[in-house]
């Protein structure tokens, strides 16, 4: 934990605004560059920072490793399932072709849900390592 | 203008490289680590991959600094100086870097428009894809859609990096209740 008056409280500010980013780059990644996977660790990165300035007590408070825990395969599972759901329309795996009436909308649907399942991982995997890192010291 | 920025991207490139190899103090090494990864990151949006540079900017110079520094706490923070001698390391380094430069004389001129690489599928992903995907980031659209199955195979590599971590280090959670006990 820091005891620096300005680190903390210049965090506190910051980290709202990384989260925020974070989902825009998230959302935002058909149309500007982005994605999930960079989203996923800028979404890691403000809860490292909260942890690093205010100890990982703090981040268990907020977000206990069992929320993180099953979302580790919650985003994997997401893309699996988008491509069982192309199967069982009789399209080929992971063809969004299949998501929606038109084409075009299928590959929209497809590819936001497929962005956000690697969002949904790559978050989870990034603070659970550095949680499981940061759990040694103590 | 690009020229120049190329330049003093690349002369900082070399330096930080030539530092993190000369510094014994692993914090500053890390550091260095960091800065580089920032140079890229600047050098791949002075060549036009945003995208390949956010990613670099993100994990090479945000969390895997961090998780280094997190490692260093868990270990010493200097590097004992090398027993062994110099010399051989030294012509072996050498040796492979002048085989490595030797090779990209057969590559194409950087920007050159017909190298291999914008011929083989690219120009078919710049020309259908407004009509087979209509997002208007073409990076994602290869990423997501065009490669799906190498990018699935990409998450499943950060998952299993993860539970890799959760089953060799453990999580906190666990060891209080056993402390408890």
């Amino acid at each position: 934990m820091i005891q620096n008056p300005v680190l903390r409280v210049v965090s506190k500010l910051i980290i709202p605004l990384i989260l925020l980013f974070a989902l825009y780059v998230q959302f935002h990644g058909d149309y500007g560059p982005g994605g999930g996977f960079q989203a996923g660790v800028l979404f890691a990165s403000g809860f490292i920072l909260y942890a690093m300035v205010f100890g990982t007590r703090a981040v268990h408070k907020v977000a206990p490793l069992w929320i993180w825990r099953p979302l580790v395969a919650t985003g994997l599972f997401l893309f699996i399932g988008v491509g069982f759901v192309s199967l069982l329309f009789g399209k080929p795996y992971l063809d969004y072709d299949a998501l929606a009436q038109e084409p075009l909308v299928g590959q929209h649907i497809g590819v936001f849900l497929v962005e956000l399942g690697i969002g949904i991982t790559v978050a989870a995997v990034m603070i659970v390592i550095f949680l499981a890192f940061a759990g040694r010291n103590q | 203008m690009t020229e120049l920025l190329n330049v003093v991207l690349l002369g900082f490139l070399a330096l930080t490289a030539l530092a993190a190899i000369r510094l014994r103090d692993l914090f500053a090494v890390v550091m260095m680590f960091s800065i580089f990864s920032l140079l890229s990151a600047s050098l791949f949006v002075v060549m036009g991959a945003v995208d390949v540079a956010f990613t670099e900017a993100a994990v090479g110079a945000g969390v895997s600094t961090v998780l280094m520094l997190e490692t260093l706490s868990l270990t010493v923070r200097r590097e004992r100086p090398p027993a062994h001698r110099k010399l051989l390391p030294l012509l072996v380094v050498t040796v492979t870097g002048a085989a490595l430069i030797y090779g990209t004389f057969d590559m194409p001129k950087f920007g050159d428009p017909n190298a291999p690489i914008h011929h083989h599928v690219v120009t078919r992903y710049i020309e259908a894809s407004p009509q087979e995907i209509g997002i208007p980031n073409v990076v994602t659209e290869v990423l997501a859609s065009y490669r799906g199955f190498d990018t699935l195979g990409e998450l499943a590599v950060i998952f299993t990096a993860g539970v890799g971590v959760m089953a060799l280090l453990g999580t906190r959670s666990r060891r209080r209740k056993e402390n408890r006990r």
